[in-house]
This record gives C-alpha cells, sequence and structure tokens, in this order.
C-alpha cells in the first residue's frame, strides 16, 4: 500500500470512529434518565459528528476519488468502515454507554493532544487534532465524573457498571493495534500505557475493578480492517436509509 | 460600508446579543482582485450555526456592495473563549448569559466562582454541564433563585 493509502486509512478509522459514537449517542436522545443527560450525549453526539465530517471530509480530499463526506458516510457498506468494534456495540444500559464513553473518549483525547503537541505530523490533521482535544477533555470529564457516581453509587449501580466494564473490556485492547502512519501520526500502540494509567485511576475512584493484562485469550477485533460485528449493519440501515432513498437529498 | 464594517457586524445566530467579531471567530477580512475573502473559525467542531454564518456574511457582503466573495474556515489555531473580545463579555452579560473565565490565567490556579448575570450574586451552582447549545452550560443562581446560561471556557 502507498503511504497515502496508509494515511487515508488512519484518518478514516479516526473519523468513523466519531461518527459511529455519534450515531449511538443520538440514539439516547430523548431516552435518558434526566433532560440535563439528554442534553449532555446530544452535545457530546455533536462533537464527535463535528469532528468525523473534518476527517472524512479530509480522507476524501486525500484519496483523490471524488468522494466528499457525505458519499463516505453514507454510500460506503460495513466492510468499508474502520471504526473499532467498542464504538459500534449496541447503547446496552446507560452504564454500559457510560463506560464505553470513557474508554473511548480517553482514547481520543490522548490521541488528540499527543498529536496537537508533536512536532512532524500531518498539519492539517494536527489543526483538527487541536480542536477536538478541547472538546474531548470534556467528554472525559463527564463520563469519569458518571462512571464514578455509578460505580460508587448503590449496590445496582455498581454492578451494573462493573458488568459494563468486564463486558466491554475484550474490546479495549483493538484501539491499541499498531497503525502504519509514515511519520504523519501517532501509531496510536504508543498510547496503550497512559490510557491505562488515565482509565485505572477513575475505575479505582469509582471503586470498579478490570481485568488484569492477559486475562483473556482472545480479544474482539477486526473493525480496522472491516470485519464487523452485525451491529454495524443495523447502525448504517438506520444512518444511511434517508440518502440511500433520496440520493443527494438536502434540506 | 467597508467589507470589514459588513462583517464585523453580523450577529451570532445562536448568540444573538454579540457579533461574529465580539465572538472572537472572525479571523480576517481581506480584498483579493476584487473579490472579499473572509476566514472565520468554528467554535466546536460541529457547531452547526456555522451553514448561517456564512450565509449570513456573504449577504451582509453583498448588502454593503461586494457582491464577489469568498468564506473561508480554518482550524488553526483552536477557538478559545478567550478570544471573546471585552465588549462580547460585557453584551453577553447584559444580555442574561455569563460570561467564560478566562482559559489562561495567573500562574495560580483558582476555580472562579460565576457571577449571576442578573443579580450580581456569586453563589451559584452548576445544574448541567451541557446547555441548549454546545459552547454553554446551565448554571443556578442561589441568591435571585433564577436559572442562567454560562458560556464554558474551553
Amino acid at each position: 500500500m502507498s503511504a497515502d493509502t496508509d494515511f487515508v486509512d488512519y484518518l478514516l478509522r479516526r473519523g468513523d470512529d466519531c461518527l459511529v459514537t455519534a450515531q449511538r449517542l443520538g440514539e439516547w436522545y430523548a431516552g435518558a434518565h434526566e433532560m440535563e443527560e439528554d442534553m449532555a450525549l446530544a452535545n457530546i453526539a455533536l462533537d464527535q459528528l463535528g469532528t468525523a465530517r473534518l476527517l472524512l471530509t479530509y480522507a476524501g480530499e486525500l484519496e483523490g476519488e471524488g468522494r466528499d463526506e457525505d458519499a463516505l458516510a453514507y454510500l460506503r457498506d460495513d466492510p468499508q468502515f474502520r471504526n473499532c468494534l467498542l464504538a459500534e456495540l449496541p447503547n446496552g444500559d446507560f452504564g454500559h454507554t457510560i463506560v464505553r464513553l470513557l474508554f473511548l473518549s480517553a482514547y481520543q483525547w490522548l490521541l488528540y493532544a499527543r498529536t496537537a503537541d508533536a512536532t512532524g505530523v500531518d498539519e492539517r490533521w494536527a489543526a483538527i487534532a487541536a480542536k477536538a482535544r478541547k472538546e474531548s477533555a470534556y467528554h472525559l470529564d463527564h463520563s469519569a465524573q458518571w462512571t464514578v457516581r455509578l460505580g460508587d453509587g448503590t449496590d445496582e449501580s455498581h454492578r451494573r457498571a462493573q458488568d459494563a466494564v468486564d463486558r466491554l473490556w475484550p474490546y479495549t485492547a483493538e484501539l491499541f493495534e499498531s497503525e502504519t502512519t509514515d511519520g504523519r501520526a501517532l501509531d496510536p500502540a504508543t498510547l496503550r500505557d497512559d490510557w491505562l494509567s488515565t482509565v485505572d485511576k477513575v475505575l479505582t475512584e469509582a471503586t470498579l475493578s478490570r481485568p488484569a493484562d492477559g486475562a483473556f485469550e482472545e480479544t474482539h477485533t477486526g473493525g480496522r480492517r472491516g470485519a464487523h460485528t452485525a451491529h454495524l449493519r443495523d447502525l448504517l440501515a438506520e444512518l444511511q436509509s434517508l440518502h440511500r432513498a433520496h440520493p443527494g437529498a438536502t434540506w | 460600508m467597508s467589507a470589514f464594517a459588513a462583517v464585523a457586524a453580523v450577529p451570532d445566530p445562536e448568540l444573538r446579543a454579540v457579533t461574529i467579531e465580539d465572538l472572537g471567530i472572525l479571523r480576517e477580512v481581506r480584498q483579493e482582485a476584487g473579490r472579499v475573502v473572509v476566514t472565520i473559525t468554528p467554535t466546536y467542531s460541529g457547531c452547526p450555526a456555522m451553514d448561517v454564518i456564512r450565509a449570513d456574511i456573504v449577504a451582509a457582503l453583498r448588502a454593503a456592495g461586494h457582491p464577489d466573495a469568498e468564506v473561508v474556515t480554518v482550524l488553526s489555531p483552536a477557538w478559545s473563549t478567550d478570544d471573546i473580545t471585552a465588549a462580547g463579555r460585557a453584551k453577553l452579560a447584559a444580555a442574561g448569559i455569563s460570561p467564560p473565565h478566562a482559559v489562561t490565567g495567573g500562574p495560580v490556579p483558582v476555580r472562579l466562582a460565576v457571577r449571576c448575570p442578573r443579580c450580581g450574586s456569586l453563589d451559584t451552582e452548576e445544574l448541567s454541564r451541557f446547555g441548549s447549545t454546545a459552547c454553554k452550560a446551565l448554571w443556578r443562581c442561589r441568591g435571585c433563585v433564577e436559572p442562567f446560561e454560562h458560556v464554558k471556557a474551553i
């Protein structure tokens, strides 16, 4: 693969993480337990969507095949998506949604912050990262506060939050798979130690425990190369239905 | 009217009390061979007001006698609430929206109290970290018991 193809894939992985996360968080709208949380999750979804648009637009330009953000978001099938499996899993209960957001936003925040401060990385990607880091710091803060509240809350909220950590943990290894970047971007594999200490700090305060390293013989991966769960197909069916039924529709 | 004056007077569609210049999202207005090129930056990446702002800028320039205009969006350096001008902060407060504290402050980090824009009390509390738009949080004054919006410092 050429250096450009690798970097386009890199941008698609980041952009698809954001797009799929935005869609999942949007499903909570008018369904959370309080109106403040409806607004919070919708606002976070909006930030994720904004970053997705910037990344997909850039990936499309670099690819040079005339695909814009809409073509990439609405006209690819699931094997062409590059998001991690963690992002596409169904929301589950509120605890699952929050723990997933904690894992993802800690990852995004570290990646954006490192990229914005790095020298030699692609200039436009660094500018997008510098923009997104401020927003993702807020997402991390919000999910961390809720994780502590749920984990260190009632017996039932603790049980559910712990269940979320146990179920979602095997999906986190995929975030740190090594990616070829040709010096234009940071390899996500370099983030794992800092991600672990960020997440561990929150889990400890929340009185939650996480599986030890090596506790799982198999981790769930495949999303980065297009091997997705069936959940992504369902998500895309809803996301893409209007555009596919009415190509080029605008309002 | 000069191109700059026309663009600088465009109000933000979601914070009507302030202009895009007050908000610090207007970066540059320049003339290029008879065409006006305006550079703006988004507050938040997903800010849905950006399309409206672009259209409002083009309309304001046309009305001021500059029919040939282009609006360019830049991301770097990323917008900060520190870019809101002193006049912008005063207008926000007058409209009942509490302005943000400084992101880059002095050598000692202190969490500043948020002042109620209605009664001036510092006895206030955060109700929700997210508000009606991406840039605001919801607060309440314990003095006059009124809720109010606060622009989040980023």
